[in-house]
């Protein structure tokens, strides 16, 4: 294929398309309005189609792809139903910075607007929820649409978009334009570069401080690998202490030596405390979402704060900031890096003493402690286990929402950016299973594993049909209480303990689930069998449900209750019955 | 309303507005392509803001931009957050504020004025009254026969609200305003 310029039916635009922005796998589900589509990938090979059960599921399969790998993660589905089921998870990338291009079918452009079967306003209902979208009318508009689509997803701040192609255009004939050669609309050019001036600014103050830390976040993972590399020289050079947002872990290593552990709602208490306490904050990729802040006037009372961001929008959003840094976190840590070396020869090196004095003061709290079982499976002892038996190999983690997805944070240690898939700003349950065969797709020879609440997997639980059709031998690893915890945990904070609706009655058999759809499923609920059965998991050549069962009861701490300060969290040791009940007084109660 | 101030039990922390709340324009130049309008609309009422006025068409058509001029209402905080949120629509080129580079200039607004058609039906003696004071508001009659006039009127918007109180007890029928047009003074462009 060669020429700049080629008739081809828009169908074949399409596929041409994909080709040409680097697209090798495609999540989707067929339907009428796509029809002329999926008949051209039946006609090809260069681009291996996922057929899911469900297109949420799609979704969250292109979102765990795009994540672990850095590239555009791709749906297709068709008009009406096939397009709403989608819009969970275009939401939920819009919020998290995942770079998506989802390709919808719509009914014949002379049909629009005339309640057609499979009809809806595509373009209407996911205007919100994408950073942009179009509804291709003319099929020579096409091909420069979807190029645009893939340059729109992935530069600046990443996230979904949408192209709403009816099947009109999709049989027509017209011309194909290369990327190259393709026109871009001029309105959208994001900064990168930052400016020098405020970098300056910014290392300046970072050398008068004396109570440093540095908060990063997704941002850092988004900007791809070197930004990851920088980050970790930056936190070597000037021996700050570093936390991390929930969408940032891996990016500084667990294992690093100036790591505090993940921050805000049920982040450790020398990160909270580093937080409160500290005189310069160095916010790196992170948007101060509310579960990181906790209550905002009471926020690092008496902090100076960097903020380097690639949305203008993010800054001064939520909390105001002293030196705002727009541009590529990469591009902006580089010149810090470089700026620091210079800048830092004359500081003393013990200037920092009494800070760490105060850090391993806070270390010492183990705020992440829990009370060890013989008898039970504790679910931190669960993740802790799992992650000694998971972490020599070549693993992905991805996490489901809830109490699972916060003892997950805490206790496995991520050494590595793109290894963990969660949903932080959306919190949408079901998310994990469906990214992590998107994660398996893309790394057919990984371990990838699903950490699971027994509410949370049952969302998306028929992807099991889709992992077993591919062979794709993910592991879901279902930390079984029989609640939904996370729920529970807040009615016996906020709701004098009635627990409405969070006990799961009717738990299905996750083992013979498995088994119905044609995987393996294990069983464990003593402590001294976990590791055996954890070991039958990791060597198990098929999708596998592991039905963990849990203590009951147990609850995610340390936690900062509603309408409090990072310096007033709720310590597991501390996390009596009474003190749960207590937890938030009869004015925090009003006002949260 | 402080209805917003007091919700459930959640997981959210709301704080209480401090700063005080001004009104501003906002000029944004956009692509003129389907749905922009709905982008911009969809952000304000998406986001909580206020929209005052809203003015929307093309002024150069071969480059295919329109302008949208909206009149909107937040704290200091919350204006700043509208502009950063506008320019990150896809099609919006520019967003400026306005009022914030006519106090730059040392001015206190930027030049903002509105059209207006005001329908008024009566007989009689109040005609001559009525017309006595639309020649007083400069406003022009574009329509009339024995029963009505239909004015058109140009200023600020609130020469165009003390017109229409004028009116209303002299017969008024009908109202139909442009919404704000707005341009800050000086050689300098947008």
């Amino acid at each position: 294929m060669s020429g700049t310029e080629m008739q081809m039916t828009g169908a074949e635009i399409v596929l041409q398309a994909l080709k040409d922005n680097g697209v090798t796998d495609i999540f989707g589900y067929p339907g009428g309005a796509v029809l002329p589509i999926y008949d051209e990938i039946f006609q090809q090979d260069d681009i291996q189609h996922i057929l899911v059960r469900h297109e949420q599921g799609a979704g969250h399969m292109a979102e765990g792809y795009a994540r672990s790998t850095g590239k555009v993660g791709v749906v297709l589905v068709t008009s009406g139903p096939g397009a709403t089921n989608v819009v969970t998870a275009l939401q939920d990338a819009l919020m998290d910075s995942i770079p998506l291009v989802c390709l919808s079918g719509q009914v014949p452009t002379t049909l629009i607007g005339s309640d057609a079967f499979q009809e809806c306003d595509t373009v209407g209902i996911t205007r919100p929820c994408t950073k942009h979208n179009w509804l291709v009318k003319d099929v020579n508009e096409l091909a420069r649409t979807i190029h645009e689509a893939f340059r729109i997803a992935q530069s600046g701040r990443p996230g979904p978009v949408v192209v709403d192609i009816p099947k009109d255009v999709q049989f027509a004939t017209g011309t194909y334009t290369p990327p190259s050669v393709s026109p871009i609309q001029s309105s959208y050019q994001p900064k990168k570069q930052p400016d020098h001036r405020r970098i300056q600014e910014a290392v300046e103050l970072m050398r008068t401080a004396r109570r440093p830390v540095i908060y990063s976040g997704g941002g850092v993972v988004n900007s791809g690998p070197e930004a990851s590399r920088l980050l970790r020289d930056l936190v070597e050079i000037t021996d700050f202490p570093i936390t991390s947002t929930l969408m940032g872990l891996g990016a500084y290593p667990a294992s690093g030596k100036n790591w505090l552990g993940m921050l805000g709602m049920h982040g450790t208490y020398e990160a909270n405390m580093a937080m409160h306490d500290c005189d310069v904050m160095v916010c790196i990729g992170a948007r101060f979402d509310d579960r990181i802040t906790g209550r905002l006037n009471a926020f690092a009372p008496n902090s100076k704060k960097i903020h380097i961001d690639i949305d203008p929008s993010s800054i001064n959003k939520n909390v105001r900031v002293d030196i705002p840094v727009v541009g590529d976190v990469g591009l902006a840590l580089e010149e810090m890096v470089m700026l620091w070396r210079s800048a830092a020869k004359d500081l003393a090196k013990n200037r920092l003493d009494d800070w760490w004095t105060s850090v391993e003061r806070w270390r010492a709290r183990k705020s992440l402690s829990y009370t060890p079982s013989n008898d039970v499976i504790m679910p931190q002892y669960a993740i802790q286990r799992l992650y000694e038996l998971t972490k020599d190999r070549d693993t992905y983690i991805t996490t489901e929402v809830g109490q699972h997805q916060m003892w997950a944070a805490q206790f496995y240690g991520f050494e590595q950016p793109n290894r963990w898939m969660t949903s932080g700003g959306l919190g949408t349950m079901g998310y994990g299973f469906p990214a992590a065969i998107g994660v398996q797709v893309a790394h057919p020879e990984s371990l990838v594993i699903d950490i699971a609440g027994d509410a949370s997997i049952q969302m998306c639980i028929q992807e099991m049909s889709c992992a077993v059709q591919y062979n794709l031998p993910v592991k879901i690893f279902i930390l079984n209480n029989q609640y939904m915890g996370m729920v529970r945990q807040w009615q016996q904070l906020l709701h004098g303990n009635r627990l409405s609706n969070s006990y799961t009655e009717a738990m299905p058999d996750f083992v013979k689930l498995a088994e119905a759809y044609g995987g393996v499923g294990i069983r464990c609920d003593k402590p001294q069998d976990l590791d055996a059965a954890i070991t039958q998991m990791i060597d198990t050549k098929a999708p596998v449900i592991f039905d963990c069962r849990v203590a009951n009861l147990a609850n995610c701490f340390p936690m900062i209750p509603s309408g409090k300060a990072h310096n007033e969290m709720l310590l597991p040791d501390e996390a009596t019955d009474e003190a749960v009940a207590n937890a938030i007084d009869a004015k925090g109660r009003q006002l949260v | 309303m402080n209805a917003q101030l007091q919700p459930t039990g959640s997981a959210y922390f709301i704080a209480k507005e401090t700063q005080s709340v001004e009104s501003h324009t906002l000029s944004v130049l956009v692509d003129n392509e389907p749905g922009v309008l709905a982008r911009v609309i969809g952000l304000f009422s998406g986001r909580g803001y206020n929209i005052e006025s809203l003015t929307v068409s093309e002024t150069e058509h071969e480059a295919h931009l329109s302008r949208i001029t909206i009149v909107t209402r937040g704290t200091p905080g919350v204006l700043e957050q509208i502009k950063a949120q506008l320019e990150r629509i896809v099609p919006v080129h520019r967003v400026v504020d306005l009022t914030v580079r006519a106090r730059m200039l040392g001015q206190e607004r930027p030049i903002e004025r509105e059209v207006a058609l005001v329908k008024v039906v009566g007989s009689g003696e109040t005609r001559a009254e009525t017309l006595r004071l639309a020649d007083a508001f400069h406003a022009k009659v574009v329509d009339a026969t024995v029963d009505h006039f239909i004015f058109e009127i140009t200023g600020k918007s609130s020469k165009i609200d003390q017109f229409v109180s004028v009116m209303k007890p002299l017969g008024l029928n009908e109202i139909c305003r442009t919404g704000i047009a707005a341009m800050n003074r000086g050689p300098q462009g947008m």
